[in-house]
């Protein structure tokens, strides 16, 4: 019952996270943060296998901080989806594959276009205008597919994440614990306060 | 001579009509309310069935019911809205495009149907004869709540035998008012103002929690139930064909069209600009 969703507009993307980190029947932890700064303008959110996920990300972000380091340039969204899109494929061949799903939302360090990346586990990349994982693709994407569209202000992305994060709240039968909201614009990648503590109910 | 005797002093036409065995046997092993049918004759029927028919515990299975759906209804205050797609599928076979997913059980009271479809028809026709009984015997019309708890019972009297039905049933009455019921074949029966059922319940649910409440008006309420379905058309493997939509008032319910959701996809797509995922061009 992880949560992630992206939703990209005009000059930004918004990557979002749920909070809890579940094993088993219990919640171990209700502030967790599922997502790697890659560089400046690379953000990665994940979920998936325990263990597996934090091991795969980190590797990753280990590997474009050292072609920052020895290139003296940051790569592009797509350049990392790519990157990213061909270890995971390496290690679906391998004899035991990562198992995790992942969002990458990035803006281009030249042309300042946001884009939103979809990776699942058996290395699909897709570039997408609004993306989610697990249970919240079966609520959120149907939101999404009306309320979207490509040069919305960031202000309006916010509202349709409310939008999102509302019905989960309404309808998911587990608590998340509310979400860790990230957005990355031209000059970085900011945390963006985020409130779920107003109890939301279904009609 | 004894044999002869006996035979000319029986009553002439005892052999004829019921016995007293088979007419006890006939009183007593109807219930009230459902009708006796043959089991297959195995050790455990229920899990023969499912082995059987039942897709998701066994693919292989020699009977493919027709199953996957999205319906929806919900109260608001100018009555009723009763919505549904039209797909029928049978495994990843589309089976039909053109099911009518809205059952009008009377004049005032409709159904729907998601899960096997002859299951829902037959027991939602049933259903209609039970509520037509009911007006004869107590000249006037049955209530919602009593119609959806007929349905109720009787599921539950079936249960775990391989019914497998979610409907809603809903209508106005004088007493009651607006009234919706989400009857399935576990036994469940909840009273709501709004409920989605089906495969595509998800997809249809996150575009009407949005955007619903009570004070809809009328046309509003129509455009929310038809974009509800078909954003679970779009999202929905199992959903798609033609948007069947009802209103159900006071006076009875008023359909408003079985209505092809392709060119209203696109026209949704292109003139609203949603769907931005979707590509308009080469």
């Amino acid at each position: 019952m992880e949560v992630l969703l992206g939703i990209t507009g005009k000059d930004f993307v918004i990557v979002a996270a749920s909070k809890a980190a579940m094993r088993g029947a219990s919640i171990l932890k209700s502030n967790d943060d599922k997502t790697r700064p890659l560089n400046k303008h690379n953000l990665l959110a994940f979920s998936g296998e325990a263990g597996d996920t934090i091991q795969f990300t980190e590797y990753i972000q280990a590997n474009i901080a050292l072609y920052s380091m020895r290139n003296e340039t940051d790569l592009g969204p797509s350049a990392v989806a790519s990157f990213i899109r061909s270890e995971l494929a390496k290690s679906l061949r391998s004899r035991k594959p990562y198992n995790v799903n992942l969002l990458l939302g990035g803006v281009d360090p030249i042309s300042r276009e946001p884009s939103l990346y979809w990776l699942d586990y058996l290395a699909s990349s897709a570039k997408l205008p609004y993306a989610a994982h697990g249970y919240a693709q079966y609520y959120c994407l149907s939101i999404l597919d009306k309320h979207h569209h490509p040069d919305i202000s960031f202000d309006q992305g916010m509202r349709i994440l409310r939008m999102c994060t509302d019905e989960l709240q309404r309808r998911l039968p587990i608590d998340f614990k509310g979400m860790t909201v990230k957005v990355v614009k031209k000059d970085g990648i900011q945390e963006v306060e985020y409130d779920t503590s107003k109890q939301v109910l279904s009609a | 001579m004894d044999t002869l005797v006996a035979q000319y002093t029986q009553p002439p036409f005892s052999h004829e009509g019921y016995t007293q065995d088979e007419q006890e046997d006939y009183a007593e092993s109807i219930p009230p309310l459902s009708l006796k049918f043959a089991l297959p004759p195995v050790d455990r029927p229920a899990q023969f069935l499912r082995a059987m028919t039942d897709d998701h515990s066994n693919p292989d299975c020699p009977i493919k019911i027709a199953h996957g759906t999205t319906t929806l209804a919900f109260r608001f205050k100018g009555g009723i809205i009763v919505a549904t797609d039209s797909r029928a599928t049978a495994g990843n076979w589309i089976a039909s495009q053109t099911v009518k997913k809205v059952i009008e059980i009377n004049p005032m009271l409709l159904g729907t149907m998601a899960g096997g479809a002859a299951d829902c028809q037959y027991w939602l026709a049933y259903l209609g004869i039970q509520c037509r009984l009911h007006e004869l015997r107590h000249k006037r019309r049955i209530s919602v709540a009593a119609a959806s708890k007929i349905l109720a019972n009787l599921v539950y009297s079936y249960k775990g035998m391989g019914l497998s039905m979610g409907t809603m049933i809903t209508g106005v009455t004088p007493q009651e008012g607006p009234a919706l019921y989400y009857i399935d074949s576990d036994g469940t029966r909840l009273a709501g103002n709004l409920f989605c059922v089906g495969s595509g319940q998800t997809f249809a649910y996150g575009v009407l929690d949005a955007l619903y409440k009570y004070d809809l008006e009328d046309d509003e309420a129509l455009e929310l139930g038809k974009r509800s379905i078909l954003a679970a058309q779009h999202r929905d493997a199992y959903s798609g064909g033609y948007i069947n939509l009802y209103h159900v008032k006071e006076d009875g319910w008023v359909k408003h069209g079985f209505m092809d959701s392709n060119p209203i996809f696109w026209e949704t797509k292109l003139e609203k600009g949603e769907f931005s995922n979707v590509t308009s061009h080469l």
